[in-house]
């Protein structure tokens, strides 16, 4: 049974080392949803978050040829433990009032803001789970004019930690 | 000690203890050339096209089993080694190849040869590296020979810019005596508990079958694995990678499983109720139909390489780990049980093996007045009494070699199982006597692979490397038209050559033997003439017949119990 996986990496923080695993996937008919790198507070490791879907079978595979790349110096698998994952979105919308009251109709749980108004336009700031993002953007489909993820970024919870 | 960048290239080639350096000189690369040139201890070959010192210098490593060293120019230089690094990555041979690359500053300029070689080699080498500064170079060096030699071994290319090789700029040298990399950690002793559940099986087992594969060689465990085999009394069979881990004139050994495996070896497999692979990857031409893989069986896995395990064929009983410590703790754990592990344990199945070599599956033609391809590997066996080093290119002599030369020593076999290149088994050859100049070797070729790397014969006259060529010449590319016969009723797409060149007079232009043998009882003669010719490279081209199948084949999506049985054997249909 496919399902998605978050995979979370430290990368030694060379050139390179990011077209190494994207060329892995590539090759192997390996398949990402999302992919996100930033340098970590070490300087030498960046951290870098993919989302991938596939049968647990597949998934151990994409692990194993990730742990062989020489500069992926340490991997974890979110999707097996407690974990905590975010999203970042930016949406811009016309300016509405059904726009609003959409807004406004997700209370406080949900991390959703109007950032921008300019020109009557609204660039609106989500955070949160995929799922729900994915939920949210599309019952406001109809009128998006441009939408920009940042991909999944994932923590474990908790003790257990991605770390040297 | 103050070097420049390109002493440093060979000052680290030199501390590594390097012989030999493959390559071809050109711009970028004009510097390290000229630190080659003062000094002695690294000897350059210089071939007469990259793919030849890719392929040499796999050679060199495969049948010596120390890493192979090609130095080629940024550019076309780099392109052209591409395939040998493929080749060398498939088979996890450890190589190491320096590339130039143009200067730093006009790095991403489209200078002139200028490649992204990093970009190009990244899939297919075990690990790339670009050097951006001069003191960087020894440091890398050794990661590259450390990444391409330990855990499971593989290319490795240090790109180096022409800059930071400049004999102007000297920074102090010393070759670092050890490298740790906290990104690679290769594994080394297996599981014992793991090893434990192993015995566990064999001590249940019926109908074992003991895979081996090329693993074993790379890990140095032949003498190992026989043990193991000998103490248990199972049947063998090998990959074509792992050929002579095991001795292939053993009783015990039901020769090549897969393909073009023997009767007894694909049979055994399909019955079996306990594999054990050993250093073997389950590729495709092993496994045939992955759904109909051994269905009976348990599968024990040992490999250095734990991608390898559960990739294509879930196991029951993964070891993961560096294969000889592994046999030696089964061994050890096999002693303190005490249990006898003899012929009469697994009798039955001993009986049906017997049965099903029986049908003699590798039988043809003998009383054919043309040439067999299988008639010249045999009498190269005699000729030779086993003991050649012997490459081949790819196709059905490659398959008729692997069938009908028995290897009883590790790294006597040397082919491109993995990529299937053809060109390789000539610069091979070549390297292969670097590393063995004082053994037979043989170059098993048709004529269509041999005219894909041709260009080295050159090369072999200038360094003295005397190798035989078995030309086996039935003007077609005989394994694409034997499956054009099989699966597209006979239609030859361009598996023949209308024209072909005169290899005794070719042979004679590079300034070696040629021979052509057309006649079946100038077979044996001419392999002894040639042999006995010990420093002189001989071209036999052998006109053999036109049409010879490899049998058993077991086509592509097939299971193993489905093969396509020679005419000549004694296989009956059964009827359905």
């Amino acid at each position: 049974m496919s399902r998605q996986h978050i995979i979370s990496m430290l990368l030694e923080n060379e050139s390179g080392a990011l077209s190494r695993v994207a060329g892995l996937f590539s090759a192997r008919a390996y398949n990402i949803e999302s992919l996100t790198v930033a340098a970590t507070l070490d300087p030498s490791l960046s951290r870098l978050t993919l989302v991938t879907v596939g049968s647990d079978g597949k998934v151990e595979q994409i692990i194993k040829q990730l742990n062989k790349l020489v500069d992926v110096v340490k991997l974890i698998d979110l999707s097996e433990s407690f974990s905590l994952e975010r999203e970042l979105s930016l949406v811009k919308v016309k300016e509405s009032d059904a726009i609003r009251s959409k807004i406004d109709a997700l209370g406080e749980d949900c991390l959703a803001s109007i950032t921008d108004e300019t020109d009557g336009y609204l660039v609106i700031e989500l955070s949160g789970e995929k799922a729900w993002m994915d939920e949210f953007l599309m019952s406001i489909a109809g009128e998006v004019i441009e939408v920009v993820r940042s991909g999944v970024i994932g923590l474990s919870r908790g003790e257990r930690s991605l770390t040297l | 000690m103050e070097l420049s960048g390109g002493e440093i290239v060979i000052q680290s080639l030199k501390d590594e203890g390097v012989e030999y350096v493959f390559g071809y000189p050109g711009g970028c690369v004009l510097h390290i050339y000229d630190a080659i040139f003062q000094q002695d201890a690294v000897q350059h070959i210089l071939v007469r096209h990259e793919q030849g010192a890719t392929h040499a210098a796999d050679g060199y490593a495969r049948s010596s089993g120390k890493p192979g060293v090609v130095l080629v120019t940024s550019g076309p230089g780099a392109t052209n080694a591409v395939t040998g690094i493929a080749t060398a990555y498939m088979d996890s041979i450890p190589m190491v190849i320096i590339t130039g690359q143009v200067p730093r500053p006009v790095i991403g300029t489209d200078a002139f040869q200028e490649v992204d070689t990093v970009g190009i080699t990244r899939p297919c080498v075990k690990h790339n590296f670009l050097v951006k500064d001069v003191t960087d170079i020894a440091e890398t060096m050794k990661k590259a020979f450390y990444i391409a030699t330990s855990g499971r071994p593989g290319p490795v290319v240090v790109d180096i810019p022409k800059d930071i090789t400049d004999p102007s700029i000297k920074v102090p040298y010393q070759y670092p005596t050890e490298v740790s990399m906290r990104s690679y950690q290769p594994a080394v002793s297996g599981h014992i508990g793991q090893t434990k559940k192993a015995i566990e099986l064999i001590k249940a087992a019926k109908r074992p079958v003991i895979y081996s594969g090329g693993g074993v060689i790379l890990g140095e465990a032949s003498k190992e694995l026989t043990q193991l085999c000998h103490v248990l009394q199972f049947p063998v069979t090998q990959t074509l990678m792992g050929l002579g881990a095991f001795p292939g004139t053993d009783a015990q050994s039901m020769g090549m499983l897969g393909m073009h495996g023997t009767y007894e070896a694909n049979m055994a497999m399909h019955d079996s109720d306990l594999i054990i692979a050993i250093g073997a990857r389950f590729d495709d031409r092993v496994t045939g139909k992955i759904a109909e893989f051994c269905p009976h069986a348990k599968i024990i896995h040992i490999d250095v390489d734990p991608a390898s395990i559960s990739k294509t064929i879930s196991v029951d009983v993964p070891i993961v780990g560096q294969v000889k410590p592994i046999l030696l703790d089964m061994l050890a754990q096999l002693e303190s049980l005490g249990e006898t592990f003899d012929r009469a344990r697994i009798g039955a199945w001993w009986s049906q093996i017997d049965e099903w070599r029986a049908v003699d599956g590798m039988a043809y033609n003998m009383n054919s007045g043309a040439i067999k391809p299988q008639y010249v590997i045999e009498q190269l066996y005699k000729v030779t009494k086993g003991e050649a080093f012997v490459t081949s290119d790819v196709g059905q002599h490659q398959m008729f070699a692997a069938q009908y030369y028995p290897f009883d020593k590790p790294r006597r076999w040397i082919n491109s199982g993995g990529l299937g290149t053809m060109g390789f088994g000539l610069p091979a050859a070549m390297g292969v006597k670097f590393a063995n100049p004082d053994a037979d070797v043989a170059c098993v070729t048709g004529e269509g692979s041999i005219q894909m790397c041709l260009q080295e014969l050159s090369t072999m006259l200038q360094y003295d490397t005397p190798v035989k060529i078995i030309n086996l010449n039935n003007g077609y590319l005989g394994m694409v038209r034997q499956w054009q016969e099989f699966t597209y009723k006979r239609r030859y797409s361009h598996s023949y050559m209308e024209a072909l060149p005169d290899f005794k007079k070719l042979a004679e232009a590079y300034g070696h033997v040629g021979m052509q043998i057309t006649k079946k009882e100038d077979v044996e003669p001419a392999l002894r003439e040639a042999f006995a010719m010990k420093d002189r490279t001989v071209f036999l081209d052998f006109l053999t017949d036109r049409e010879e199948n490899v049998y058993p084949m077991i086509e592509a999506g097939k299971a193993h119990n489905d093969m396509v049985m020679a005419p000549s054997s004694k296989y009956k249909k059964r009827s359905s």
